[in-house]
């Protein structure tokens, strides 16, 4: 699952950002898998119920499309977008 | 229940999803890896982009997993009792006629159940949107097979595998009236989003089929992983066939799922039957309902 994820990851033109509500967090994995940018993973630490809520590996890569809020079945996660992405380059998109 | 969240710097932002939930009947209770929350996400979002009157839209679900929805829903909601969500609804709507009534039921509760009065209900064309949430069995009961169950899921009345033939959703609906139907998995979130907007929009009944994962017990008891296997196998194995003839999108176990809008019509609705029926009988005495304060309807 992994290197799937990682083939998706690409410096995104716009900086996004999730929000986590980590005590609402199921684990289902759903926003780690169907993330179009594959920003998100399941974290190492867990919730009071032992779930490993998603984190942002990147902020990089979050262009803040808020799918993942989208899928979320326990509304536990959103995205919002923060502005464009001083790190973006063009030929980045060229790759 | 505390409210940590990873929220860092700046002035806390609120999830779009969030003004239209009962935050404090949250966390719901539905399993890890279950779809229903993803189609009320869908719903929410449906509403906003709609942009309808909240106080205008009242939402009915009968018993189940999917009859918690009007629970957490912070609309006017009535939870009824098991396969009567349509009967209630349809009360509800000639009763206040501009009501947008939502049903958002399981295929238990909804086809089961409750399929006398969801067929006449399509019969009539009463103008409600019907959402069913199908994971092929009773849920919430324990995992009884269901109408919808394919021979040979596994399921606790059906130890040896279920051999019933099976409701065919998309066409129960067709054929018997109802003027929007389609069929969607919990994969195609922005495609449900737009299919809810639609159904929202449309005057007479729309009604859309939903397939949702259930993980503990169809998944479980079917060795067929978790939730996320099951949403990797729609990602994979769904066909979007827009107007496809609803007699081929039968659903077959573990066989490929045809989603899609598979009708879009005008009809007549109950009410304008009604209307115009009586019109024609009583003559210029006959004032259409439904009775303005204004004055307008009654019979003089």
């Amino acid at each position: 699952m992994s290197e799937a994820l990682a083939k998706k990851r690409k410096i995104q033109k716009y900086l996004g950002n999730v929000e986590v509500k980590i005590e609402h967090c199921k684990g289902c994995g759903f926003c780690v898998e169907f993330c179009p940018t594959g920003a998100l993973e399941l974290s190492k630490s867990f919730n009071k119920k032992g779930y490993h809520p998603p984190m942002l590996v990147d902020q990089n890569y979050c262009n803040g499309c808020d799918l993942c809020g989208l899928y979320c079945p326990d509304f536990a996660i959103f995205g919002f977008r923060v502005g464009p992405n001083p790190n973006f380059k063009k030929d980045e998109k060229a790759k | 229940m505390s409210e940590q969240t990873n929220h860092t710097e700046g002035e806390p932002r609120v999830n779009p999803v969030l003004p239209y939930l009962r935050e404090d009947r949250m966390p719901h209770i539905w399993c890890p890896g279950c779809g229903i929350g993803t189609t009320v996400n869908c719903f929410a979002r449906a509403l906003t982009e709609s942009e309808l009157d909240l106080d205008k839209v009242s939402i009915v679900s009968g018993i189940g997993c999917t009859g918690r929805v009007a629970g957490y829903m912070n609309l006017d909601a009535f939870h009824t009792t098991h396969g009567r969500p349509v009967a209630f609804a349809t009360g509800l709507k000639l009763a206040n006629p501009d009501l947008k009534v939502v049903v958002y039921s399981g295929d238990g509760d909804l086809m089961a159940i409750g399929g006398n009065h969801f067929i006449h209900a399509c019969r009539r064309n009463i103008d409600m949107t019907i959402v069913c949430v199908n994971n092929f069995l009773y849920g919430m009961t324990g995992g009884q097979a269901s109408s919808t169950t394919p021979d040979p899921a596994t399921t606790t009345t059906a130890p040896y595998g279920a051999f019933e033939h099976t409701f065919n959703l998309p066409f129960l609906a067709d054929s018997c009236g109802a003027v929007y139907v389609a069929r969607w998995t919990t994969y195609h979130v922005r495609q449900i989003t737009k299919a809810m907007k639609e159904a929202l929009a449309k005057k007479g009944l729309s009604f859309i089929e939903i397939i949702s994962p259930c993980p503990t017990l169809y998944q479980r008891r079917n060795k067929l992983g978790d939730g996320l296997q099951a949403m990797e196998y729609y990602r994979d194995n769904s066909v979007v066939k827009s107007g496809a003839d609803t007699r081929e999108v039968e659903i077959k176990y573990q066989g490929e799922i045809i989603c899609g809008k598979f009708v879009d019509r005008e009809r007549a609705t109950w009410l304008d039957c009604y209307n115009t029926r009586n019109a024609a009988a009583i003559g210029a005495r006959y004032r259409p309902y439904p009775w303005r304060e204004n004055g307008e309807g009654g019979v003089k």
